[in-house]
């Protein structure tokens, strides 16, 4: 027997079908992954479906969840580091940026200004690291092959970059409190530069693949629209602000580390919808390679100068270590004991190409943190699926998701 | 910006004195703790005085005080994209108390209370549906209570015989390795043998 699928149609003179009474019609509950492609990852939905429209649409999260919170609790401040790459781990630096902001608030430590220009350049690289999966696997989602492979093409360099700063193309680890963990030599800053003036014309390829094309705006423009009342109602922040015209990014309003010497535009959109959204990334990875100019002139103009802020929260030099006494107890003790922070609580929060990425960090004074909430983009954007969703079609589902750029390593924790 | 949070503290504290406890300004962030049976009041002020305006709430979190009667912080972060600011609510609460939701007047507390739930056992009153979120289906405990140990208590491994998943009480190999790297010079006050005579000499 089938059943969900017999509806009642209604003609043009006002008459329905006529029910028999040996019809059964209800909803159709169906399973959305937890491992289906287009979920990004391990979401579980469980749709309400009036044939194929949602009705109802309830997230299953917390298949990723690894107790992050919990596990920072008893490790010192430098050991939790590692655990901000794996949480949004399409960008990590972004999340490690936070993490080192809120521990040097507490313990007002300046940041030198080389490492600070390091910093800026590499969050910028991992947002164009973000977009490009998220433009591209988006577009895939809806039905486009091509874009991936271009898009994984240029990621690849960016990784390479990652590696050649800090020896890991993923997890890299390299943002530190106080600084970045090492200079970056004068022929990578020079390669980046090289990159970045050629990746605009690979944009402009994708471009070309994806904005005019007529099935990809069919699956995208008008669905998924958000207002300026939702972005309020749900708390979104990042592309789904601005998506829907509302000019509103931390580098510009909350500046932290040296955002505000940058020029820079915020784009918007002006419907809200997924197309809007994928216009605002490509346009902010245009804004980002022109940042990552910007950052790699002033690295060359200004020359060198210390990476890491000297004290007792970062380790001494390597020369240093081997032939002082004091260095060598001070590394010793940086690397087990680890520093302490001074009590207080605080949030930090970074504009992650995700949306606002968070951390609130309460100390008590000794190595490890009290308790160190993460608050993730992705949770609350995910929460409004239910009210964005009602009423679309089951394929635009994963539309929505797609732009929403959800990644479950953050979600989770 | 310090100042105009200072300006924003003062003006909480003279319009709803019955809700604001203390208010304080420390990293230039503005902490104002709440009374807990007016936080949806606070928050619903909050959310529609002109100079406040915090429309978005940020994050919902709690922390564990074991040692304290009120054990538990629930704390409340917004921001004004509009006023551009933000500020923390602060709420003391004791293990069997209720706290109010606050989904009536943002939406987007939904999940965050959930969280909290789930991680503290703090009970949300009017709460439409308080769901475990993030830990597994028919989990047991709190896990970021301080008292929960790190390991948790049971362990999940597919049986080969059974031909499914089963639960089982953990067992370590090895004891959970907590070192306690506290400089002996800073941390503990030893008393080496000797030294309390070594005082009664210089004193006599």
């Amino acid at each position: 027997m089938m059943d969900g699928d017999i509806r009642v149609n209604t003609y043009d003179d006002g008459t329905t079908d006529a029910l028999t009474g040996e019809q059964k019609i209800r909803n159709f509950n169906i399973n959305f992954g937890p491992q289906h492609p287009a979920a990004h990852g391990v979401l579980r939905l469980v749709l309400e479906l009036d044939g194929e429209i949602v009705e109802r649409c309830d997230p299953h999260i917390g298949l990723l969840h690894r107790g992050t919170e919990k596990l920072m609790e008893s490790r010192t401040y430098l050991q939790n580091l590692p655990y901000f790459d794996r949480l949004d781990y399409v960008a990590p630096m972004n999340q490690e940026h936070a993490w080192c902001l809120a521990i040097e608030r507490l313990t007002n430590t300046p940041v030198p200004r080389r490492a600070q220009l390091i910093r800026v350049l590499y969050s910028e690289i991992g947002r164009i690291l973000s977009h490009l999966l998220n433009v591209t696997t988006q577009a895939m989602d809806v039905g486009a092959l091509t874009p991936p492979l271009w898009g994984f093409e240029e990621r690849e360099k960016l990784m390479i970059f990652y590696e050649r700063a800090c020896g890991a193309r993923l997890h890299a680890a390299y943002f530190r409190p106080g600084g970045v963990h090492q200079d970056l030599p004068d022929q990578l800053v020079e390669d980046i530069d090289t990159w970045a003036q050629a990746f605009p014309a690979v944009l402009d390829d994708i471009d070309g693949l994806l904005t005019e094309n007529r099935i990809f705006k069919q699956r995208n423009a008008d669905i998924g629209v958000v207002t300026e009342e939702e972005i309020q109602e749900w708390g979104f922040s990042g592309v789904m602000v601005r998506g829907s015209g509302l000019a509103w990014d931390l580098r510009r309003s909350q500046p932290y580390e040296c955002y505000d010497e940058f020029e820079f535009q915020v784009p918007v959109g002006k419907n809200g919808d997924c197309y809007d959204r994928y216009l605002v990334r490509m346009e902010e990875m245009r804004q980002s390679t022109h940042i990552i100019r910007q950052a790699c002139e002033k690295l060359r103009q200004e020359g060198g100068g210390d990476i890491m802020a000297r004290g007792k929260m970062t380790p001494p030099t390597r020369h240093a270590m081997k032939t002082d006494m004091e260095s060598l107890i001070h590394h010793f003790k940086l690397y087990t004991e680890g520093f302490h922070v001074p009590e207080g609580e605080v949030y930090a929060c970074v504009e992650a190409p995700k949306g606002e990425f968070g951390v609130y960090l309460v100390a008590d004074g000794t190595n490890r943190p009290y308790r160190a909430k993460l608050r993730a983009p992705g949770y609350l954007h995910l929460q409004a699926m239910d009210h964005i969703c009602k009423g679309h079609q089951l394929a635009d589902v994963s539309a929505i998701i797609g732009t929403m750029d959800v990644v479950f390593g953050e979600i989770d924790r | 910006m310090s100042d105009a949070l200072e300006e924003l503290g003062t003006h909480l504290d003279l319009k709803r004195n019955d809700c604001v406890l203390g208010w304080e300004v420390s990293h230039g962030e503005l902490n104002v703790t709440v009374a807990l049976s007016n936080l949806v009041g606070f928050v619903d002020f909050l959310k529609t005085d002109a100079n406040c305006l915090f429309n978005s709430l940020i994050d919902i979190t709690a922390v564990d005080y074991p040692a304290r009667a009120k054990r538990f912080d629930v704390v409340y972060h917004f921001l004004s994209m509009y006023q551009n600011h933000r500020i923390r609510l602060r709420v003391q609460v004791r293990e069997d108390d209720m706290v109010p939701s606050i989904i009536g007047v943002h939406p987007s507390a939904n999940w965050f209370e959930r969280e909290v739930f789930d991680m503290f056992g703090i009970l949300f009153s009017g709460h439409p549906d308080l769901r475990r979120i993030l830990t597994d289906y028919g989990f047991r405990g709190h896990p970021l209570r301080k008292d929960f140990p790190t390991t948790g208590y049971t362990e999940v491994r597919y049986d080969e015989v059974q031909k499914r998943v089963v639960y089982e009480p953990v067992s370590l190999v090895q004891e959970y390795r907590q070192f306690d790297f506290m400089s002996p010079w800073e941390g503990a006050d030893y008393i080496l043998p000797g030294d309390d005579k070594a005082k009664e000499e210089a004193k006599g």
